[in-house]
């Protein structure tokens, strides 16, 4: 498109345009991004008399031997094998229903997407009274009632087997709407064409579903296990809110650990350290959901 | 027909089927699921309810009643917990800090980012598609990754408990301007060509020709980071020291645990907490759910 002549440089007006934007990325992105590898190399304490040095990996070093981290790490990864399947079965089932013709389907979807808008720190507050001990509190009469008595009632969030599991069930009941409004796309985007010329095949439901709904949805699956997955790994506003780590560190994950060491304990380089390995997990699991889906584009 | 897949053609027998036998089934079909979708809503909405109920409850009643059916029904009514929320801390505050901060961001951002995302997009610079790759990179890094440095950036600069260190690292953002960049490379070129034949400056033709038709872009850009920035939570937690700049979600678990412990209190606050971005929900929905379908599409 060579024939209009004022195509030929934007560049003054282009960098004017584009630089607010950039300088905003520069300095409050990639310079942090990068302070965080630098940092992680010293032994910087926010506050210290002691003149800051470089320590190489010591502080990586530092961290692989702190149980609390190894425990967050351990944490985020149970959490995430357990959440993220879960959580995307039930997404993919109820947009499956909610895919169906049958009127009324608009106002179940503005239910299961309604605590979407929550912020997570009112639903951990709202599920901390949901928890409370005591047959009394709701969740234990709840499990009360449906095992018809059968359940003893636990102080969910100081029981070292519970309370992990506690913040997962409540972290899905935030995230699945999110996760069921991207599958009910993806679900839509699929061609009519395809399920009719199945019908007509005499193809039955579970079989239009294994070979044309799961295969057509693939990439939209494998987008949002990996935005679960991420979330998984971010965790941090629940444990703050209801468990702070406890009990024993059975709920510490990497970024309480990571604001423990920086914040309260002003370890900056170390909170650094905790804050790379956060990244390295992040950008494994993007890199892996880029080659599942350049994989599949491939095939095709 | 009835060859090998024996145990799976239950269905098959569909095509040959009686009409009548056909429309029962579909109908036994319909009927279980909306049995199934209102028995996981009740379980979805429960929460919602105990909590909106709780807020206008005596409050030794929310604890008793908490393990009962009578946890999702209202009783008598009372707006004594709200009362007492702004009795026993300065919701006000809480509530104008959130607000302003929040729209301070989406603002600013709109701004900020669809500047870049049209420059991305539509004009021709040395260096473009190197930068806008690196764009795109940024959006990898969550900000759990950079909370720790930017902390200490913020600390150097003296900006802690201010409200420009709560606005201004959030502004410019690497998935609002891909977003905009994804909308403004699909729109037809002809939009542009007579203004500039006219003389309009690029600026010009930007704000009078490209914002009005790019409205749902926008849209999805603001709702997207409004609710994510409403809700946040680690950030003001590290960098606010007082009541002064504090904005909601902090505010709320920092009242939680304030004495005495008084769960309708809390409640109150949760429900005036959420109102708003609920009500505009409700208002918006299609925006909403559309803006978040669109992640999935664009990501």
């Amino acid at each position: 498109m060579p024939q209009t002549p004022r195509l030929k440089d934007d560049t003054q007006i282009a960098l004017g345009m584009a630089a607010p934007a950039l300088i905003g990325l520069f300095l409050f992105v990639l310079l942090p991004f990068a302070l965080a590898v630098v940092l992680s190399f010293t032994n910087l304490r926010l506050g210290s008399p002691l003149p800051t040095q470089f320590l190489g990996l010591e502080q990586y070093r530092r961290i692989w031997l702190d149980p609390s981290f190894r425990h967050a790490l351990l944490n985020n990864s149970l959490f995430a094998i357990v959440v993220v399947p879960v959580q995307t079965a039930l997404a993919l089932g109820l947009a499956l229903l909610l895919n169906r013709p049958l009127r009324g389907m608009a106002l179940f979807r503005t239910l299961f997407f309604m605590p979407v808008v929550f912020p997570m720190a009112l639903v951990a507050v709202i599920w901390t009274i949901i928890y409370a001990p005591g047959a009394n509190g709701m969740m234990n009469a709840f499990l009360g009632f449906v095992s018809f008595g059968g359940w003893t009632a636990k102080d969910f969030l100081n029981d070292p087997v519970w309370a992990l599991p506690a913040i997962m069930l409540l972290s899905m009941w935030q995230g699945v709407g999110f996760q069921m409004v991207i599958i009910l796309a993806g679900l839509q985007a699929i061609p009519t064409s395809l399920y009719e010329a199945a019908a007509i095949d005499g193809s039955n439901q579970w079989n239009q579903f294994r070979y044309i709904t799961l295969p057509q949805l693939r990439n939209t699956l494998i987008f949002v296990m990996l935005v679960t997955t991420i979330l998984c790994f971010r965790l941090f506003d629940q444990v703050q809110i209801m468990t702070q780590g406890g009990p024993n560190d059975a709920t510490t994950t990497v970024m309480y650990e990571a604001v423990k060491a920086s914040f309260e304990q002003q370890k900056m380089a170390k909170g650094a350290a905790m804050t790379v390995v956060f990244f390295l997990v992040v950008l494994a699991i993007t890199v892996l959901q880029r080659v599942l889906v350049k994989e599949e584009k491939a095939i095709e | 027909m009835q060859d090998s897949n024996i145990q799976l053609n239950r269905t098959d027998h569909s095509q040959s089927e009686p009409v009548i036998i056909r429309q029962r089934r579909k109908w036994l079909g319909a009927i279980a699921s909306y049995l199934l979708l209102t028995v996981l809503a009740l379980l979805f909405v429960a929460p919602i309810v105990f909590m909106i109920i709780g807020s206008l409850k005596p409050d030794s009643l929310v604890l008793t009643e908490a393990g009962t059916f009578k946890a999702f029904l209202p009783g008598q009514i009372s707006f004594q917990n709200y009362r007492d929320v702004f009795e026993r801390v300065d919701f006000a505050r809480f509530f104008f800090n959130s607000l302003f901060i929040t729209s301070m961001i989406v603002l600013a951002g709109l701004l900020v980012n669809s500047l870049a995302g049209y420059a991305f997009a539509r004009l021709r610079w040395r260096g473009r598609s190197g930068v806008l790759l690196l764009v795109i990179a940024l959006m990898i890094i969550p900000f759990e990754a950079i909370a720790v440095p930017l902390f200490f950036q913020v600390t150097l600069l003296g900006w802690r408990n201010t409200y420009i260190a709560q606005i201004l690292p959030f502004v410019a953002n690497a998935f609002s301007i891909y977003l905009f960049y994804t909308f403004f490379i699909d729109l037809p070129k002809e939009l542009e060509e007579a203004a500039r034949v006219d003389g309009a400056s690029t600026l010009r033709t930007f704000f009078e020709i490209i914002v009005p038709v790019a409205k749902p872009v926008f849209a999805t850009v603001a709702i997207l980071t409004f609710l994510t920035q409403w809700g946040s939570f680690l950030w003001p937690l590290m960098v606010t020291l007082d009541e002064q700049v504090r904005p909601l979600p902090v505010a709320i678990s920092s009242f939680q645990t304030l004495p005495p412990i008084q769960w309708g209190d809390i409640m109150s606050f949760g429900v005036m907490m959420v109102a708003p971005i609920l009500i505009v929900f409700l208002l918006f929905q299609k925006w909403f759910v559309e803006g978040v379908a669109s992640t999935g599409t664009k990501g």
